[in-house]
């Protein structure tokens, strides 16, 4: 290829998409001039070098790569518990972890240096992608290379229409499959039509990329002003809107400011799947709620499922877990009534084998003496047995549902530690500070208890009754705003992405020249972005087109015939699409349009060349024309 | 519901025998296509070398085909459509694609076509399995890891059946997709074998419809993609080699297998087809999921592994993506990119379910 060959193809390829142009990484040369000078030198190479597409690419590897030890080592942000375990079994490894942010990588330093840049490093690139693109859609397609043959895609023959007539026939093939064309001047033996198409693709990919900014915008945004906490409620009971109702809360970084409501939680349903192969599974799940807005507005009834949120303004209330909550009533060593309620015990496993705490801190004992009470144990709506059966403990539920429901308890008495000042789980019982009680044998005192049945304490110590159970649901409350600009620009990312990865840019060079015998020579060449498949398919395509006289094939040739004749107007002189086309008789019928479809095919779809066409009647053409 | 009860556990035992039942039809197949590769490689394949040996023009030319048109006066005549020459760009190499496994050798040939007859078949009793699943939990069949497995090489062997029916030249893949959905198949109802049960009901949406079937298509597309990479790397180093003669020449078994491969430059082109076809529907599929987790866990995005992991692996897709259009990353440095974007995605599936805690554990809720 000699080198005028090499230097016309690179023309010709030239803006066929936006991409920077890609330059040895050089420093910038020693200027010698002013501190001043060379820190502008060297800033401007450092911008040049941050919005490449090498150091993009490199961004995004490392910004992979940066996620992958905040799914491996447990975050703060989505499990604490964990993270204190992971301190405790690790003492030399966590405060390394620490140092490095790894219990905080998504909000660690390094991770945001990571898409900081890679995001400066994508506005950087959009803004002057963007204007070139601009400058693209006005610019007409380039001239044709001198060299056609040198080309991803080639082909030729001889007709004996004259050169200007094909050049007619050319542009009203390329006006009507919505090339943008221009037409070269007829210079030494014949002129050249350049024409280009695809443009959506280049616009697919900035929409693309612009709908990433707006996506973490909105990300960004959501995580700053989230609000979000969590609430157990037993049946019958509510929860109003601030903040001294959650049982844990996380605030947003600028203070909250909570949405105004309130609700109860009149009832909660849970079925399950009674047997069979999906024996357990929840066939209902769903609490019925009473709402309402400001301190107490008008009441609304709704039903919160799993995947169905209750929405009060900017604020969502999310059913995300259910339980069970044993109503008991503990009579102290005097006889009064010394606690009495629903106590919510937490699902361990799947058949919600539950374990929770009873604290009774205004307890007297047999003597009358102040002291305090707690019970410990486990909960099973459906009694599975026992896990250590030897030593009857470590009962298992078999079934999520009420069928036979069991209470086990242990029984302490002692310091409950709730003045400690240290928040409790009220969940679990810190038995540092109590004695637990024993039988007879010395054993500590356990009872399975069923609804009804009384647990008593030895000596008179007190008793508890199992009167019947309550079932809870878990809510979560979440205030975030930009949700919906997240969602827009998902969907645009989406959209601008199909765009990118399924519409082809190319361009097609048309030229004509005598040939010896007075015949024309006709030269048609492609050339697409690098995968083009099916460029060889339309070049054929276009082909056929031509030589039917720039009619679709599937018109009679009379028609043809007549176009090439006629016109001849824009024969010199650059035409391009804009410029209204003087009405030929040719291309005044309704030419089959082009199929949307067809260009977003283009890159699925490979090159089937080797199929070959059949010969197909004349009925059969208007397909052909179409299918182009 | 007991009579309920009891078909749900006959179709559960219909299904465990149908996947069975195509496991030894997918042996079968492996075998056949064993027997296509050893017949093949008796033939002598020259096509490449030729191709490569300096000096030798080539270039890929569709052939010529005729189209009829109308003409003047309502007569047809017949029109020849013109020969389209096409090169590679950039001077890359020109290499015609390999003969496939059979190597136009007709036993060989015979053998890849009871191959792929016996494919279809496995597949039919595979796709009957996956079915009778989805009947006997009356939801779709991707509640756990035995599932989306059995559901994921299904996919995989319907595209693959689908790109043959379309006419594309893919049955070079019959033997690498029929040994690895075997041993997917084989790790299924050995190591994650679940009995049909229950589904949180977190689960519970249509969302698991429209998200998980499609996070199941996209990745058995992209192991399709990835398959066609990995042998891209093998041919591209074949065809180096081949284009050096001075260098070191590959020895008779990789030249016997290689040479009937496809050309390096097609493998790539169709690794990156694929890869580019799904991206955007990974990309919706990790939105979807976003969308999904709004709706149950009131957060579209929490840095769950699982989140995070899909993540990785769209990242490392938009950078395989980047590379092939960035010059200097194209070819074989791409190709290693897409092979640790589809190891992540592969991570994402096994390793997150199996090593990592998270929401998509599916513990409970
Ligand atoms: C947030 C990170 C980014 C993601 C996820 C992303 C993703 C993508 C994807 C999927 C494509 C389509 C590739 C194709 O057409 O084959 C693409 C193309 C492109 N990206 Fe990005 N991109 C990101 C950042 C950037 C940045 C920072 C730049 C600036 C240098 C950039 C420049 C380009 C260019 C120029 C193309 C078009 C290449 C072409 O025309 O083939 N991207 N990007």
């Amino acid at each position: 290829m000699t080198t005028t060959d090499e230097r016309e193809l690179t023309a010709a390829a030239s803006q066929l998409s936006t991409a920077p142009v890609e330059d040895a990484p050089r420093s910038p040369e020693p200027h010698g001039g002013s501190f001043g000078r060379e820190l502008v030198t060297w800033a401007r190479w450092f911008w040049r070098q941050l919005t490449s597409m090498r150091v993009a690419l490199i961004l995004l590897f490392l910004l992979s790569l940066g996620a992958v030890p905040g799914s491996l080592i447990p975050q703060n942000s989505v499990d604490e518990i964990a993270v204190n375990q992971f301190r405790e079994r690790h003492g030399t490894l966590a405060p390394i972890y620490d140092r490095l942010q790894l219990f905080d990588v998504y909000s660690s330093v390094w991770f945001s240096a990571i898409y900081i840049l890679l995001f400066v490093s994508l506005a950087g690139c959009i803004i002057p992608r963007s204007w070139q693109f601009v400058g693209q859609l006005r610019a007409r397609p380039p001239r044709a290379p001198r060299n056609l043959t040198r080309l991803p895609a080639y082909t030729t023959w001889e007709t004996e229409a004259d050169p200007a007539e094909v050049r007619e026939a050319a542009e009203r093939v390329f006006r009507r499959r919505r090339f943008r064309y221009a037409v070269a001047p007829a210079g030494d033996g014949g002129g050249a039509v350049s024409a280009e198409k695809g443009y959506l693709r280049e616009a697919g990919n900035l929409l693309f990329h612009i709908a990433l900014f707006v996506l973490l915008v909105a990300f960004a945004a959501g995580n700053l002003f989230r609000v979000e906490g969590g609430k157990l409620i037993v049946e019958g009971g509510g929860f109003t809107n601030t903040l001294t109702q959650y049982d844990d809360f996380q605030d947003s970084a600028f203070g909250a400011d909570l949405d105004s409501f309130g609700f109860t939680l009149d009832d909660f349903e849970a079925t399950f799947e009674q047997s069979g192969p999906q024996r357990g599974t929840a066939r209902e799940f769903y609490a019925d709620l009473t709402w309402w807005e400001g301190a107490d507005g008008e009441r609304h009834k709704e039903r919160v499922e799993v995947n169905h949120p209750l929405q009060i303004d900017g604020t969502k209330v999310f059913l995300i877990g259910h339980g069970y909550a044993p109503v008991v009533t503990v009579r102290d060593g005097q006889g009064d009534v010394a606690f009495t309620g629903p106590v919510p015990f937490l699902p361990q496993d799947g058949n919600h084998t539950s374990t929770g705490a009873i604290k009774v801190p205004d307890y007297r004992d047999e003597n009358g003496k102040k002291n305090q009470l707690a019970f410990q144990g486990i909960f099973a709506p459906t009694f599975g047995g026992f896990s250590d059966l030897s030593r009857q403990e470590g009962m298992v539920s078999q079934f999520p549902g009420p069928q036979y429901p069991a209470l086990f308890l242990n029984a302490y008495r002692g310091n409950l530690g709730l003045d400690s000042g240290v928040p409790q789980n009220v969940y679990q019982l810190d038995t540092e500070d109590l004695k637990q009680f024993k039988a007879e044998d010395g054993q500590p005192l356990k009872q399975m208890l069923r609804p009804g049945d009384t647990f008593t304490l030895p000596n008179g110590a007190g008793t508890l009754t199992f009167e019947r159970l309550e079932r809870w649901a878990s809510f979560q409350i979440s205030q975030q705003p930009g949700n919906y600009w997240a969602l827009a620009g998902a969907i645009a990312a989406i959209v601008g992405l199909a765009g990118s990865l399924f519409i082809q840019r190319r361009r097609v060079w048309l030229r004509t020249a005598a040939g010896a015998d007075g015949r024309t020579v006709v030269e048609l060449a492609g050339l697409g972005r690098s995968e083009s498949a099916r460029l060889p398919e339309e070049l054929a395509d276009l082909a056929v087109e031509l030589q039917t006289g720039g009619a679709p094939a599937a018109e009679s040739a009379e028609s043809a015939e007549s176009g090439a004749a006629g016109g001849g107007s824009a024969a010199a002189g650059a035409t391009s699409v804009e410029s209204v086309a003087p009405e030929q008789p040719g291309s005044d019928e309704p030419g089959p349009d082009k199929p949307a479809a067809d260009a977003a095919a283009a890159d699925e779809n490979e090159s089937e060349s080797e199929e070959p066409d059949e010969p197909e009647g004349p009925e059969a053409k208007p397909d052909e024309g179409a299918r182009a | 519901m007991n009579i309920a009860a009891a078909t749900n556990q006959n179709l559960a035992d219909i299904s465990n025998v149908l996947i069975y039942s195509a496991m030894a039809v997918y042996a079968l197949a492996f075998f056949a296509h064993v027997g296509e590769w050893v017949f093949g490689s008796r033939s002598r394949v020259a096509t490449t070398s030729a191709a490569l040996t300096p000096g030798q023009a080539a270039g890929a030319d569709a052939p010529a085909v005729t189209v009829t048109v109308k003409q003047r006066g309502g007569g047809t005549a017949v029109l020849e459509r013109p020969k389209v020459v096409t090169r590679t760009p950039g001077g890359g190499r020109e290499v015609p694609d390999g003969p496939g496994a059979a190597g136009g050798d007709e036993q060989g040939d015979v053998y890849g076509r009871v191959a792929v007859s016996l494919t279809v078949l496995a597949f039919v009793l595979h796709a009957g399995g996956v079915l009778t699943r989805a009947l006997s939990v009356e939801r779709a069949p991707w509640g756990n890891m035995y599932e989306f497995s059995t559901t994921f090489s299904m996919v995989a062997v319907a595209s693959y059946l689908g790109f043959l029916v379309a006419g594309k030249n893919v049955r070079w893949m019959g033997l690498p997709l029929v040994t690895t959905v075997l041993l997917d198949l084989g790790l299924a109802v050995s190591v994650l074998y679940t009995d049909s049960d229950q589904l949180v009901p977190a689960l519970d949406s249509y969302w698991l419809w429209i998200h998980v079937s499609l996070a199941i298509a996209c990745g058995a597309l992209f192991y399709l993609g990835a398959v066609a990479t990995v042998l891209y790397l093998f041919r591209d180093r074949y065809e180096a080699k081949l284009a050096d003669p001075s260098g070191p020449q590959p020895g008779s078994f990789a030249h016997s297998v290689l040479a009937r491969l496809p050309a390096a430059s097609s493998l790539d082109k169709f690794a990156y087809r694929v890869n580019a076809a799904v991206f955007p529907f990974w990309t919706f599929t990790i939105v979807a999921g976003a969308i999904w987790a709004e709706s149950a866990w009131g957060r579209y995005w929490g840095w769950d592994p699982k989140e995070v992991w899909s993540f990785i692996t769209w990242v490392a897709y938009a950078c395989y993506l980047h590379a092939r259009a960035t010059a200097g990353w194209k070819g074989r440095k791409a190709a290693y990119l897409a092979i640790a974007a589809f190891l992540c995605f592969l991570f994402n599936y096994y390793g997150v379910n199996i090593f990592v805690d998270g929401l998509h554990s599916y513990s409970g809720m």
